[in-house]
């Protein structure tokens, strides 16, 4: 046991007071998302607003808070007035003043500002009514939305470094090492390493210099929750990457944050300024001799760099290009020197590991799979956004009661999970609860959390194109398997959504999918034909639709649509001929017009302008 | 130490430093394409060495250390069916003319398409060759539509050279290994070495080729073609001909550049002994005077560009001695036609044989321009292109019969011989300038220090009182160290030798190539020293036909006649490469 030079529980004390002393909160979204739908604006409205009221204690003042992601991106901007117990959706600027006056001031809600739940078009007037909100456990994200990233007394307020003291008072690395061993955590940037294990194996080469870096390469398309973390909870991944170097005993870490997240670095380097200031970060942290220092690396934008070996290749300044992987980084990483390397969320899982115990962590969740997940949920369903859900809850829970089921009516058709590295899931698979080992089985992967659910309107063999197109341009180009292959790959996805694909073609690409899989230097090619593999194995007629009868049967492969007029109720007026831009439809004034196949590149100009509805597409 | 089962055999390893070694230490195979044992850099890109290691999967056996116990086949039908796609992705992407192809025959892609029975497939998107070839260099060529992205190029600059004139580029399959920004490579930092040819496993970066040009000299009645070829030719051209490295071809040289046309045959090594008179000389004086120390050689033109583009502030240390190439070139054009009947300054033609591809670049200096608007050297062929010369005449080396080089300037002992090899060039110096300084003969003409095969070795001496340091490089990677012990004030050495290819120019980037059996250089060298040990004179200054030379028109060296022939100067030559872009003009 040791005596800090900081009581950490004073200085929480302290910090709820200075909460406290805020009055009533006004929690307006600030995340990039709600930024760009004009946050800055209600902010400063209701800041304003909020300045007009004269207050005689701290009781009754308002205070503005900007705080991080509340998650809810789909109905941003976002203002939760957590006093009042509401939660408003989709406020604009014209709307502050109502807000404030009817509800803040004479606490008669906004009803039209309201969420109102899809599916039985009732108001959400509390909060906890979301269902979005309602179905979440929210740890890992806990704090985002509910504090200003920008204030280390709001941090500390919400237990920030308490877990970082408790460790340095117990002063015993090695148990804390037993600890996040025991709550079967894993990593959470897709690979699913045990996160303790990986811990030991680097706290074996203890002695000399060691790194700690913090992977915040985000890269899938989609994804967003990493950032969500380092915009709107800081501090919290500060303390986890403290908390590992203690102990792994190194003494400076790397975040490596890609350039795409200005507002993430923004506030990273406030956190770790704050935090060094106080003593939370830097040299003989708390009055102890660990001293720990943070860096931030801005990556470049490449996909690759969220892959560790090219990750590590990019801080020592090469181009980002993966490594072998002969020596493990546990014993030379960074600098040749012993790295733990672990993602975002993975890091922001340890303090609350911590302190509330290892027990609390493996209770949720499935046998392999502890814990709780960050997903970004998107794509065809009514709530998109950010949520952080147990281990264990199936894809139906997630898709239906937080996601609100399939937009507009539609026929739920697949879900892809795990971004360019992950598969696509079908139907049968929604009541198949979340768990490292069983997606994997079933060809699509936890991943770092990307999760975006398709309609019966989508073609999954343009998703596996896309997919393909998006690993193909960020392939690191090193080695040939992972060049080449993904090339032709995508080639051949290309002529099929072209209808020029042949049944040839697809062995083709289930052989080069296996060959890819088996021989590329690094995850990035290794996991690249995923998104084909998973969706041959369940969409097989799909492919074949394509190829055979040139159908593409989602009705979204350009190539494929087929427009004809029906001769009998096509009245020869001429207007799809005018309209036409390649001259591809001809015919005799007042008898039915005709369309050249051959000519048509199915712009669907002719359909559009038919007064008689006389042009189908099949 | 330990035991791996490779295809069901027990084998055993030692030193080796991955799996791959101890497969070919054993008899087996596997093919690769970014692999290379002078490498130190792990790469692992080709994914051609592939193999199946019991509980791991597919493993590169180029990154994979060897451990006891380790059981792994390398010919299944999985991974020939892997190497079989890699290498038919590989092929459809490349521009496969080759049969014109400079690599053609020695093509790495070529042969395992070969045993791999790679036939056209249609399957796969062929190559639109559209990059322009980059004909810049007067040393080498790139043609980016057959690079096959091993590497090989980029590592061996960056390791050997520490340049890193060649990277990576773009991403995917729009990926490229090319100069800085696209840039030709003449505008680069390039020093010519040739290295990056040598290591290319296909015909990517190749040799820029005078073999026609010369030809077409060699049946051009009107013109006399006069040949010096230089010391680590003889020891290695033998390996294009059917004979084994190492063997001495001087004398069967001779003959046969007669046969194919040339009218006069000289020896570089002649020259490299006019080279130690000078530069030992040279070095003596400024040990006396005690300035612009530590002398550098001067032999090694890539080493001179080098100093010129990154170093212009370090080149008062570079011997004035035109280097051996260069010092025949000008007693050539100089000579011949006062010695030899029917040799004019119109119609000699003057060809350097050359291990090296900066020689290439070396006879195009403007300092070796002469009035007329000529070069004292007109053609530079690398040995490599010599063979392909000897062996479109059809030579059988086996039979050929030798003889003498012409003389004067045929003669040279075996101090000359050995600047083929690093360390060579201050062995021979140390020969002349220990009788020079002493006056005393020199019995113990071996210094074995500066043998082998070591990219550093430092050699002091005693000169009879007089304590001499010696510092011996290859590679401009540790010139550069030197230079920056130079700077800090840390060398307490005299003199500095410097050749740029690893080992010396035995391994220059024009020798056949021999990148995949480093051994061979081993018996480069050993060649080289064979012929120092058997030939009749082996320093310097008992050359007769140098001390002919001395009496009747150069007087002794160093003097004025020496200066105007065999001396030369060096400027700032960074505005000639991009990295002088921003920098202001002195």
């Amino acid at each position: 046991m040791k005596t800090l030079g900081i009581n950490i529980k004073k200085e929480q004390e302290k910090a709820i007071e200075y909460v406290k002393s805020q009055g009533l909160r006004v929690l307006v979204c600030a995340g990039t998302g709600c930024l760009a739908c004009g946050a800055n604006e209600v902010i400063e409205k209701f800041k304003q607003l909020g300045a007009s009221v004269s207050t005689m204690t701290d009781k009754d003042k308002i205070t503005t808070v900007p705080t991080g992601c509340h998650g809810f991106c789909e109905q941003g901007v976002l203002v939760a007035i957590p006093d009042l117990n509401t939660t408003y959706v989709k406020v604009k600027v014209e709307d502050v003043e109502e807000i404030f006056n009817s509800h803040i001031l004479n606490g008669k809600p906004v009803e039209r500002l309201l969420y109102e739940d899809p599916a039985t078009g009732k108001k959400a007037l509390h909060t906890e009514d979301i269902n979005f909100y309602a179905k979440q456990t929210r740890a890992a994200l806990a704090n985002c939305g509910k504090i200003n990233p920008e204030s280390l007394e709001e941090a500390l307020s919400v237990r920030a470094y308490e877990a970082l003291a408790k460790v340095l008072t117990e002063n015993e690395p090695d148990k804390v090492i037993d600890e996040i061993e025991k709550s079967g955590l894993r990593g959470r940037g897709g690979g699913g390493f045990p996160t303790g294990r990986k811990w030991r194996s680097v706290a074996r080469y203890k002695g000399g210099k060691s790194y700690v870096i913090c992977n915040g390469d985000e890269g899938d398309p989609g994804a967003f929750m990493d950032r969500s973390v380092m915009e709107d909870d800081p501090h919290k991944l500060l303390e986890g990457m403290a908390i590992a170097a203690f102990a792994i005993g190194a003494d400076e870490g790397y975040i490596y944050v890609r350039a795409e997240y200005p507002l993430a670095i923004e506030r990273l380097k406030h956190a770790i300024k704050d935090a060094t200031e106080r003593n939370f970060l830097g040299d003989n942290i708390m009055g102890t001799d660990f001293s720990f220092k943070i860096h931030i690396k801005e990556g470049a934008g490449a996909f690759v760099c969220g892959e560790s070996s090219a990750l590590i290749a990019s801080i020592e300044g090469e181009r980002g290009m993966p490594r072998p992987k002969n020596i493990h980084m546990a014993e030379k990483g960074l600098f040749k020197r012993p790295t733990l390397l672990n993602n975002v969320e993975t890091f922001a899982n340890v303090p609350l590991i911590i302190l509330n115990g290892s027990e609390w962590f493996n209770s949720m969740g499935t046998e392999t799979s502890k814990g709780t997940k960050t997903f970004a949920l998107t794509g065809e369903v009514n709530n998109n956004g950010l949520i952080e859900i147990p281990m264990n809850t199936t894809l139906r829970e997630i898709i239906f009661d937080i996601g609100g089921g399939i937009r507009n009516g539609k026929k739920f058709k697949a879900v892809q999970l795990g971004g360019p590295s992950g598969g696509c899931l079908t139907e049968k698979h929604l009541d198949m609860p979340m768990d490292y080992d069983m997606l994997k089985k079933e060809g699509a992967m936890v991943g770092s959390g990307g999760l975006v659910v398709m309609n019966e309107d989508t073609c999954i063999v343009e998703v596996a194109r896309f997919f393909m197109n998006f690993t193909q341009h960020e392939s690191c180009g090193k080695c040939t398997p992972c060049r080449e292959g993904t090339k032709n790959m995508l080639a051949i996805l290309n002529k099929i959504v072209e209808g020029k694909g042949t049944m040839e073609d697809l062995d083709t690409l289930e052989e080069l999918a296996e060959v890819v899989k088996e021989s590329s230097l690094c995850g990035l090619g290794k996991s690249a034909p995923n998104p084909v593999l998973s969706t041959l194995k369940y969409f097989r007629d799909e492919y074949i639709a394509h190829i055979r009868d040139k159908k593409c049967p989602a009705g979204v492969c350009t190539a494929l649509k087929t427009y004809t007029i029906n001769p009998e109720k096509c009245k020869g007026c001429s207007k799809c001929s005018r309209n036409c831009p390649v001259g591809a439809i001809d015919g005799v004034i007042k008898s039915p017009f005709k369309i050249d196949q051959n000519k048509c590149i199915k712009c669907g100009a002719c359909m559009n302008g038919c007064a008689f509805n006389a042009i189908e597409l099949s | 130490m330990g035991k791996i089962i490779i295809n069901g055999r027990v084998c055993e390893y030692t030193d080796e430093t991955n799996v791959l070694e101890v497969i070919r230490n054993h008899g087996f195979n596997v093919p690769t394409l970014c692999y290379r044992k002078d490498l130190i850099k792990d790469f692992g890109a080709c994914r051609m060495c592939l193999v199946e290691v019991e509980g791991k999967g597919l493993q590169a056996a180029c990154n994979m250390p060897p451990k006891d116990g380790l059981v792994i086949k390398t010919h299944t039908e999985k991974i020939r069916k892997i190497r079989k796609t890699i290498l038919e992705l590989l092929i459809a992407n490349h521009d496969r003319e080759c049969t014109a192809c400079e690599k053609s025959g020695n093509c790495e892609l070529q042969k395992y398409a070969l045993e791999y029975d790679v036939q056209p497939t249609g399957k796969y998107l062929t190559r639109e060759v559209k990059i322009p070839i980059d004909k810049s260099s007067p040393a080498i060529v790139r043609d980016e539509n057959k690079c096959v992205l091993c590497g090989a190029c980029v590592r061996a600059c960056e390791e050997y050279q520490g340049l890193e004139v060649l990277g990576f580029a773009n991403r995917g399959s729009q990926t490229i290994a090319q100069p800085m920004a696209g840039k030709p490579i003449a505008h680069t930092e390039c020093v010519n070495c040739g290295q990056c040819a040598a290591i290319c496993p296909v015909g990517a970066i190749t040799i820029k080729s005078q073999v026609e040009q010369v030809w077409r000299e060699l049946h051009n009645p009107n013109t006399k073609v006069v040949v010096q070829f230089a010391p680590s030719v003889r020891v290695a051209i033998g390996e294009m001909l059917g004979l084994e490295a190492g063997t001495n071809l001087t004398d069967k040289l001779y003959t046969a550049l007669r046969y194919i046309g040339f009218d006069l045959v000289f020896d570089t090594n002649f020259s490299a002994d006019l080279t130690i008179m000078e530069e030992a000389t040279e070095f003596i004086s400024r040990l006396e005077k005690g300035e612009n120390l530590p002398l550098f050689t001067s032999c090694c033109p890539a080493w001179v560009r080098f100093l010129e583009l990154k170093h212009p502030d370090m080149l008062n240390h570079l011997s004035s001695c035109k280097s051996p190439q260069a010092m025949m070139g000008s007693i050539i054009k100089e000579f011949v036609p006062k010695y030899y009947e029917g040799y004019t300054s119109e119609n000699l033609v003057s060809v350097s044989v050359m291990p090296c591809t900066a020689k290439k670049a070396e006879a195009l200096r403007e300092e070796f321009k002469r009035a007329d608007g000529t070069y004292d050297i007109d053609y530079v062929l690398t040995t490599q292109e010599l063979g392909k010369m000897l062996n479109t005449a059809g030579l059988n080396f086996k039979k050929i019969v030798g003889e003498k080089a012409d003389s004067p300037f045929g003669k040279y002992t075996g101090a000359g011989t050995i600047f083929g090899v690093s360390g060579g060039v201050a062995e021979a110096a140390v020969r002349t300038a220990y009788e020079l300084v002493t006056g005393e003969e020199l019995k113990d003409l071996v210094i074995k220090p500066m043998r082998g095969l070591d990219r550093t070795k430092t050699v002091e001496l005693d000169l009879k009182g007089k304590k001499l340091k010696i510092k011996i490089v290859n590679t401009l990677k540790e010139a550069e160290k030197c230079i920056k012990e130079i700077k800090e004030g840390k060398a307490d050495y005299q003199m500095l030798e410097v050749m740029a290819c690893p080992g010396g120019c035995i391994n220059g980037g024009g020798q056949p190539i021999s990148c995949n059996e480093p051994i061979i250089r081993e018996q480069r060298a050993q060649g080289l020293y064979d012929d120092d040990e058997k030939g009749q004179y082996r320093k310097s200054h008992e050359n007769p036909e140098i001390k002919e030379l001395y009496e009747k028109h150069l007087e002794y060296p160093n003097s004025h006649k020496a200066h105007e022939l065999l001396h030369t100067t060096y400027s700032n030559k960074r505005k000639d490469c991009y990295i002088s872009i921003g920098e202001k003009e002195e």
